[in-house]
C-alpha cells in the first residue's frame, strides 16, 4: 500500500521532526525535553518514514544499522561517567565548562555526553524492535 | 608507588600474571615452564619479609578499599601469615614446573595455568589479610578456583560432579565464616583481625557461642573435618598437581589456619578447644583407618590428607605453646611427604596410566629416580627417625602427654593417637613404597618419568630428611610462627635426638605397627567399610531434597504466562496496600480530598471509556486504537498537571506503541474470546480494585499537603552544581544518572532479546 499524501507528509516531516528532536535534545537540561524523549522523536520520524515508504527504504536511510547504535550510545553513556574518575571522584560525578562569555556563555558538561548517549540507545532501542518486527511481519505474508 | 601499594601488588601479583601464564601454557619446552619463575621469586620475597618480622617483628599495609563502609584491604605479615605464605609460593614453584611436563601438549594447558595462579593469588590473600571481609572474599575465591581446578576436566561428568560437592561444601563452610565475621565486627567493634586479637578474647560477648560455632563449621569444611570429609577423596578427580598443591599443601590447611589465626580472638574456652578436639580426633582416626582400606593411590593419599588434618586441627584446637608448635612442625613435614607423594601418584599414573597399588609392583627398575623420591617421602611419612616426620610424631605424642587433661581422657587421645599415626605410616608405605617393590608386573613403563615429574618429589622428600637432620634450621621460624598464636614468644628447641623417652617407645611402637598393618596390607583391603560411616549420604540427601523441593515450587511461580504474573503482582500489590491504608488510619475523610476540575473530570472518564472500549473490543485494529486513547489521554493528563516532559515523552511512546501494535496484530489470526466467565469475572474485579485502589491514593497524595524535602532539595541544587533549570532531566542525567545508566542497559538488552527471539522464531518456521 502507498499513498502519495502520506509519502509527501513524511518527506516534508522528516527533516523537521529531526530537528525537533535535536532541539529537545539540547535544551533538555534547561527546558522541557532530553536525549530520552528526543531519541524517541528521531525514531518516530523512521517509523513514519518506514510506513510510507517501506521498510526497506527506511533502513537506507538512517546511515547506521539500529543495533549499531545500541552499543554506541550504552558506550557513550558509560564514557560520560570516566572523567570523573579520572579527576579522582566516584563514577558518574559532573564535570563542566563554561564556553563563551557574557550572556553568551553555554555551559557544556558531562550530563549532556550522557543524554546524547541515552538518545542514541533509545533511537537503536525503538528502530531494532520496530524494523525488526516489519521485517519479520513483511517477509512472511 | 608507596611502599604499602607496591606490597599489595606483590601479593596479588599471581592474579596480575593471569594474561602471562595462560599464554605461556602448553607447547614448547621452556615457556611452559617460565610461570614458575613468578612463586619462585614470590617465595625469596616472603623468606625476606620473614627476617624482617622476624628482626623488628610483625607489620600491615593498608590500602583504602571501600571507605563509605569503612573498609580497607589491608595484609598482615607476621610469624604465621608469611610462614604460610613461603609454604604457598616454595610448593607452588614446584607444582608449576611439575604441571607444565603433566599437562604438556594438553590443549587447555593455558586455562590450567589461569586457575592455579588464581588459586595462587586467592590463597596468598587469603593467609595475608588482616580484614576479616577480605578474609571472606579469598576464602571464597580459593574455594571458586578449586571448583575450576577439580571441574578441570570438564567433559568428564564425575569430575564436575566432585567440583561442584566441593563448591557447595566448602562455599557454604565460607557464608558461616562471612556471618562469623559479622558478628566479630559487631562483638570486637572492628574488621581487623590483628586489633581484635589485641583486644583480647571475645569469649564474654552474648554472641560468643554463635560466633565460635560458625568460625569452625568453616574451618571444618574447608579442612575436610568429619563429616564433611567427604568431598576431599571425591576432589581426586582434579589433575594430581591440583591434588597435591590444593588438597594436601595448601587450601585445605586454611581450615587449620583459621583456627590459629583465631585462637587468640575467639580461642581458649572448653567449648572452642572441646568442639575442636572432639572433631578432630574422630577425624584423625576414621581418616586413618579409611587411608588403608583404600588402593587408588590418590585415595589413599586423599585419606591420609584427612587424617593429617584432623592432627593439624587437633593440635591447633589443644593451643597450648607446645602442641602449637607440635602442629607447626607437623604442617611442614605434612605439606614436604604428602605434597611429594601425590606428584609420584601423578608420576606413576602418567608412565603406567594404572594408580591401582594392588596392581602396580616393582617400578623401583623402571623408575628409579621416582621411586627413591617416593621412598624418602614415605620413611617420613611413617615416622622412621631421622626424617621430618619422625620430629613431628614425637611432638604430637609430646604435646597429648604434656597437654590433654591426665585420666581415662588422656589416656584415650593418646591411644587415639598412636593407632591413627600407625594406620597413617602403613598408608605411607602403601603410597610410596608398595608400587615400586616386588617384582615388576608388565605395565607400559619402560623408563623413568621425565626429570620434571620426579625433580618436585625429590625436592620435596629431600626437604623431608634435610629437616629431620637439621632441625635447627626451622626452630625459630616455628618459634616466630606460633607466638603469632599463643600471643606469647616461647623458645622453641627442636633437636633430633629426646634421649630414651616413653614418646620415643610409642614412636618405635608406631613404627613397627606400621610396617605389620603394611605387610597384611591385602588382608585390609578386603575390609567392607560401614554404610552408616558414608556421611556423604547427607550432602546427596539435601541435594537432592533441595531439587525436589524446587520441583514443586518452580513451576507454581514460574508459570511462564504472562497474565498469570501480571494477576499475581497486581492482587498482591492491591491487598499489600489496602492492608496498610486500612490499618494505618492514615486516609484522611472524602470531603478533604483533592478537588478535581470539570475538565479533568472529563479526561478521567475519557480514558475509562478508552479502557472499557478495550475490554469489549471486538478487533484487534479497535483493541489497539482504544488502548492508544487511554495512553494519550493520560498523556494529556500529564500535561495539565504541569508535567510537560512525561507528557511530551507518553505521547512519544504511546505513538511508537500503537504502531508495535499493530505490526504485531498483523502477525495474530483471528481474535478469539478465550477466557471463561468466571475468568472474566475475577480479572474485572482485580482490575477494579486495583484501579479503584490507585485513584484513591492519588486523591489522597494530591490533598495531604506534605512536600517532600527532596523535590526542594532538588530545585535548589539543579541550577546550581547541576548547571540546568529543567529538574526533571537533571535528575535524569546527573542526580540519579547511575539509574538511567542501569535502565538504559536493561532497554538496550530487551532490544538484543525482542530481536533474536524474532529471527529464532523466523528462522524455525523456515
Amino acid at each position: 500500500m502507498t499513498s502519495s499524501i502520506l509519502q509527501t507528509a513524511a518527506r516534508l516531516l522528516m527533516p523537521l521532526l529531526l530537528l525537533f528532536a535535536m532541539f529537545l535534545l539540547l535544551r533538555g537540561h534547561n527546558q522541557p525535553g532530553g536525549g530520552f524523549v528526543g531519541g524517541l522523536v528521531v525514531a518516530s520520524s523512521f517509523v513514519l518514514y518506514s510506513i510510507a515508504f517501506g521498510v526497506a527504504a527506511a533502513r537506507r536511510a538512517l546511515p547506521v544499522t539500529p543495533s549499531l547504535l545500541l552499543g554506541v550510545g550504552l558506550l557513550v553513556a558509560l564514557a560520560s561517567g570516566m572523567p570523573g574518575v579520572i579527576d579522582g571522584r566516584p563514577f558518574m560525578s559532573a564535570v563542566w565548562t563554561t564556553f563563551g562569555q557574557g550572556s553568551a556563555a553555554v555551559d557544556v558538561g558531562t550530563p549532556l555526553i550522557f543524554d546524547v548517549g541515552v538518545f542514541l540507545a533509545v533511537i537503536g532501542v525503538v528502530l531494532t524492535i520496530v524494523f525488526t518486527l516489519a521485517d519479520t511481519v513483511l517477509t512472511e505474508d | 608507588m608507596s611502599s604499602a601499594a607496591l606490597h599489595i601488588a606483590v601479593i596479588l601479583s599471581p592474579f596480575l600474571a593471569i594474561p602471562l601464564v595462560a599464554w605461556a601454557g602448553g607447547r614448547g619446552t621452556v615457556r611452559p615452564v617460565l610461570p614458575a619463575l613468578i612463586p619462585a621469586s614470590l617465595s625469596a620475597y616472603f623468606t625476606y619479609i620473614f627476617v624482617v618480622v622476624s628482626r623488628s617483628g610483625p607489620f600491615s599495609v593498608t590500602a583504602a578499599w571501600a571507605p563509605a563502609l569503612n573498609l580497607s584491604l589491608s595484609f598482615r605479615f607476621d610469624g604465621l601469615s608469611t610462614l604460610f605464605a613461603i609454604l604457598i609460593a616454595a610448593v607452588g614453584t614446584l607444582i608449576v614446573v611439575y604441571a607444565a611436563k603433566y599437562l604438556e601438549h594438553h590443549p587447555q594447558a593455558g586455562r590450567f595455568n589461569a586457575a592455579l595462579f588464581a588459586f595462587m593469588g586467592s590463597m596468598l590473600g587469603l593467609v595475608l589479610s588482616d580484614n576479616v571481609i577480605a578474609l571472606f572474599v579469598f576464602w571464597e575465591l580459593t574455594g571458586f578456583t578449586s571448583y575450576l581446578l577439580i571441574g578441570f576436566e570438564h567433559e568428564r561428568p564425575e569430575a564436575r560432579r566432585a567440583a561442584t560437592q566441593a563448591l557447595l561444601v566448602t562455599g557454604g563452610g565460607g557464608l558461616a565464616l562471612l556471618a562469623a565475621g559479622i558478628l566479630m565486627l559487631q562483638a570486637g567493634g572492628t574488621a581487623q583481625l590483628s586489633e581484635l586479637a589485641a583486644n583480647g578474647p571475645l569469649a564474654a560477648e552474648p554472641t560468643y557461642a554463635g560466633i565460635v560455632f560458625l568460625l569452625l563449621l568453616a574451618a571444618f569444611t574447608k579442612s575436610a573435618q568429619f563429616p564433611f570429609h567427604f568431598w576431599l577423596p571425591n576432589a581426586m578427580q582434579a589433575p594430581t598437581p591440583v591434588s597435591a598443591y590444593l588438597h594436601s599443601a595448601t587450601m585445605v590447611k586454611a581450615g587449620v589456619y583459621l583456627v590459629a589465626r583465631m585462637t587468640p580472638i575467639a580461642g581458649g574456652t572448653t567449648i572452642w578447644t572441646g568442639t575442636i578436639i572432639g572433631v578432630a580426633t574422630i577425624t584423625m582416626v576414621v581418616g586413618a583407618i579409611r587411608a588403608m582400606t583404600e588402593t587408588d593411590l590418590k585415595r589413599v593419599l586423599a585419606y591420609s590428607t584427612i587424617s593429617a588434618l584432623g592432627i593439624l586441627m587437633l593440635l591447633f584446637g589443644i593451643g597450648t605453646p607446645g602442641a602449637v608448635t607440635a602442629g607447626l612442625v607437623f604442617l611442614l613435614a605434612h605439606a614436604c611427604y604428602k605434597g611429594a607423594l601425590f606428584l609420584v601418584a601423578g608420576a606413576v599414573e602418567h608412565e603406567t596410566g594404572a594408580r591401582d597399588v594392588a596392581v602396580l609392583a616393582g617400578l623401583r627398575r623402571a623408575m628409579p629416580a621416582t621411586a627413591l623420591a617416593a621412598g624418602l617421602a614415605a620413611a617420613s611419612m611413617a615416622g622412621v627417625p631421622l626424617f621430618a616426620g619422625f620430629l613431628a610424631k614425637e611432638q604430637f605424642y609430646d604435646s597429648i602427654r604434656l597437654a590433654a587433661a591426665p585420666g581415662a581422657g588422656g589416656g584415650l587421645l593418646l591411644a587415639a593417637a598412636v593407632a591413627a599415626s600407625m594406620c597413617l605410616g602403613a598408608a605411607g608405605l602403601i603410597a610410596g613404597v608398595a608400587p615400586f617393590r616386588g617384582r615388576a608386573v608388565p605395565t607400559p613403563a619402560s623408563h623413568d618419568a621425565p626429570v620434571a615429574l620426579w625433580l618436585g618429589p625429590m625436592i620435596l622428600g629431600g626437604a623431608g630428611l634435610v629437616l629431620g637432620l637439621f632441625p635447627a634450621l626451622v626452630s625459630a621460624p616455628i618459634a616466630w610462627a606460633g607466638a603469632a598464636v599463643t600471643g606469647t614468644a616461647s623458645s622453641v628447641n627442636l633437636v633430633l635426638w629426646h634421649g630414651f623417652t616413653v614418646t620415643l617407645a610409642l614412636s618405635a611402637v608406631t613404627l613397627a605397627g606400621s610396617v605389620v598393618l603394611f605387610t597384611y596390607r591385602r588382608h585390609l583391603w578386603r575390609i567392607a567399610w560401614p554404610a552408616a560411616m558414608h556421611t556423604e549420604r547427607l550432602y546427596s540427601g539435601t541435594v537432592a531434597g533441595l531439587d525436589a523441593l524446587s520441583r514443586r515450587v518452580g513451576p507454581a511461580l514460574q508459570s511462564a504466562s504472562l497474565r498469570s504474573y501480571v494477576l499475581i503482582v497486581t492482587t498482591s500489590a492491591v491487598a499489600l496496600v489496602a492492608i496498610a491504608l486500612a490499618t494505618a488510619r492514615i486516609l484522611p475523610p472524602p470531603g478533604r480530598w483533592m478537588s478535581v476540575q470539570v475538565h479533568e473530570g472529563l479526561l478521567a472518564a475519557l480514558i475509562l471509556a478508552g479502557a472499557l472500549s478495550v475490554v469489549f473490543a471486538r478487533s484487534a485494529m479497535a483493541a489497539v486504537l482504544s488502548l492508544g486513547v487511554v495512553g494519550y489521554g493520560v498523556a494529556v493528563m500529564y500535561a495539565l498537571l504541569g508535567a510537560p516532559d512525561l507528557a511530551m515523552t507518553q505521547f512519544a511512546v504511546e505513538t511508537l506503541t500503537v504502531v508495535i501494535f499493530v505490526l504485531v496484530f498483523a502477525k495474530l489470526r483471528g481474535f478469539g474470546d478465550l477466557s471463561s466467565r468466571a475468568v472474566k469475572a475475577r480479572d474485572a474485579l482485580v482490575a477494579t480494585a486495583a484501579g479503584a485502589l490507585v485513584t484513591t491514593l492519588v486523591l489522597f497524595v494530591g490533598s495531604s499537603g506534605t512536600t517532600s524535602r527532596l523535590s526542594t532539595y532538588f530545585a535548589e541544587v539543579a541550577p546550581g552544581p547541576g548547571h540546568g533549570t529543567n529538574v526533571v532531566n537533571v535528575i535524569l542525567v546527573d542526580f540519579r544518572g547511575f539509574d538511567t545508566l542501569g535502565e538504559a542497559t536493561v532497554l538496550v538488552t530487551v532490544a538484543i532479546g525482542v530481536r533474536a527471539l524474532l529471527l529464532i522464531g523466523r528462522e524455525r518456521r523456515q
